[in-house]
């Protein structure tokens, strides 16, 4: 282990900000990926869904 | 060989392989990031010239490796698909293009990051950062041109097209802007360090390569099903799938109680 | 060639029959040679240094400016339709549809160019490499513009999209091309520049009517 507390840990040597700011970007950007192709999924089951039942409705009426 | 490769090409074998695929290239995104970073930032010593700020390199560098590797991959199914017509092809393009939007723009962000402390400048119009702006325009490009268009079909060959004049252009702009940064500065500044980097360092940049990549196919395969699920919507096979049908349940119920 | 000297000669006269876009083109570069200096001051050592800079961007958009034009119109009343049905290769009438854009568009303002240089106090020497550079540059930057105005032809936002999809690629015609008339005067030389843009304008030339033709024909069978 190279970090003698946890607080050099996260001053990285004076460099924290870049350090932290870099990395928490990062997995910010790659967790907001995953929450939007999340919806993504979501959005295109819900439209698929809706077009389908209006199908059978139109069916059903015709 | 060929023939199962050609059963996958088909959208509707191809949705329940990715669906049983991405989460398996998830775990191996989460499993080689923890031991990438471990590496990096708990066994990777001190720089001896940037001190702890080298560390940026550990998701700097797998961002541009990827922010390229996707793009060639995208021109490769272009190929396939401008060569074959198959509909996949386009798809997989239009799956990949926001995770390398993203990994490019996370090159450049990283990139300035470490730029500010060692050169005293958040951006500096090196070779590779500049080479990095072009391609990151590159992908809003394509992916403003598939959006733009209305019809998936023409949408996905000039996606194609675009793919591929940007894949081919790629090493050009590249060089030319080496050309044009080397004969204009005079000590050359490198992002890889001159001094040969520690063993643990190139191992741990390395490994969280390998973790983004997963992760890239990860996304992108689970993107493409909504993908999917949206150009095949009119299919039968799609019509019967359980999670369309639960849906459809899901739906109607509302609507009932409304 | 009979067909294609037909379309360039077509696409000419019908050009210069609404001369405004001949001369929108070449108004803008020089207005936007003239904006430079007084955005960044009267300074002439500065302007001399940036001079090749400035050119070659004014240039650049002033070329990507009419690039929309290219096939728009023939695609609104059908004839693009029929040249992709003639018997002629479409890569081949392509090609002349650019050699007509460039000798509208571009070569105008080659010949601007070295008028313009002046403003900025380069030399003769360097003048000439201006104007060689945009010679051998701006039928690249055609060459290149067509791709992208067969990819975005009837597309809402087309011009925009085009200009975005266009100016990354046009970036090696920019370093080449300004680079030539930087390295003429730090005394560097301009030759390595410019042997690289025309092998830049030969590939363009080859793959540029093929590449454009394939998008047209994408953009018609829709």
């Amino acid at each position: 282990m190279i970090w003698n507390s946890l607080n050099d840990f996260w001053a990285m040597g004076g460099y924290g900000l870049y350090v932290w700011g870099s990395f928490g970007v990062t997995a910010l950007c790659m967790a907001l990926e995953m929450v939007w192709v999340k919806n993504a999924r979501a959005q295109a089951l819900s439209q698929v869904a809706t077009e389908l039942a209006a199908e059978s409705n139109s069916k059903e009426w015709s | 060989m060929i023939q199962k490769l050609f059963f996958y090409a088909s959208p509707q074998n191809f949705y329940p392989l990715a669906g049983k695929l991405w989460p398996l290239f998830a775990v191996l995104a989460t499993a080689l990031s923890g031991w990438g970073l471990w590496l990096g930032m708990f066994v990777a010593p001190t720089d001896f010239q940037q001190g702890e700020g080298y560390r940026i390199i550990f998701v700097h560098v797998p961002a541009s490796w990827m922010s390229m590797v996707i793009y060639l991959v995208m021109a490769f199914w272009a190929l396939l698909g401008l060569t074959f017509n198959t509909r996949l092809s386009g798809m997989m393009t239009k799956a990949l293009a926001p995770t390398g939007a993203i990994f490019a723009f996370l090159s450049l962000w990283t990139g300035a990051l470490w730029g500010k402390p060692m050169w005293g400048a958040w951006w500096v119009w090196d070779a590779r950062l500049t080479s990095e702006l072009i391609l990151f325009f590159l992908y809003l490009g394509h992916i403003a041109l598939t959006s733009a268009i209305d019809d998936p079909r023409r949408a996905d060959k000039a996606g194609g097209i675009l793919a591929l004049v940007g894949a081919l252009n790629v090493p050009i702009i590249y060089f030319s802007v080496k050309w044009w940064n080397t004969l204009h500065q005079g000590a050359s500044v490198s992002l890889t360090k001159g001094s040969s980097m520690a063993q643990v360092m190139l191992e741990a940049m390395l490994i969280m390569g390998i973790a983004f990549w997963m992760y890239a196919v990860a996304i992108a395969l689970y993107r493409v099903r909504s993908i999917i699920l949206i150009r095949e919507r009119h299919t039968q096979w799609v019509a019967e799938l359980p999670e369309v049908k639960a849906q459809m349940m899901k739906n109607s119920a509302g609507g009932a109680i409304a | 060639m009979s067909a294609f000297l037909a379309i360039v000669k077509r696409d000419l006269t019908l050009a210069l029959r609404r001369k405004n876009e001949v001369i929108t083109s070449v108004f803008f570069f020089v207005v936007v040679a003239a904006l430079f200096p007084l955005g960044i001051g009267p300074e002439m050592n500065t302007l001399r240094l940036v001079a090749p800079g400035i050119l070659w961007v004014g240039a650049l958009l002033a070329s990507m400016l009419s690039l929309g034009r290219m096939f728009a119109t023939d695609y609104a009343d059908g004839t693009l339709e029929q040249m992709a049905l003639s018997p002629n290769s479409l890569s081949w009438l392509v090609a002349a549809k650019i050699l007509a854009h460039w000798l509208l568009s571009g070569l105008p303002l080659v010949l601007l160019a070295p008028i313009l240089g002046l403003q900025f106090d380069l030399s003769t020497n360097a003048l000439w490499v201006l104007t060689l550079s945009l010679l051998l540059g701006t039928p690249v930057l055609s060459l290149i513009g067509a791709v992208g105005a067969a990819l975005t032809l009837g597309v809402r936002g087309g011009d925009v999209l085009l200009s975005l999809l266009v100016l990354p690629l046009y970036v090696p015609a920019l370093v080449f091309g300004a680079g030539a008339v930087q390295a003429e005067i730090s005394g560097l030389g301009a030759s390595a520049h410019l042997s690289v843009l025309a092998a830049l304008a030969l590939v363009a030339a080859v793959f540029s009517p093929w590449a454009s033709a394939a998008s047209l024909r994408i953009a018609l069978e829709s």
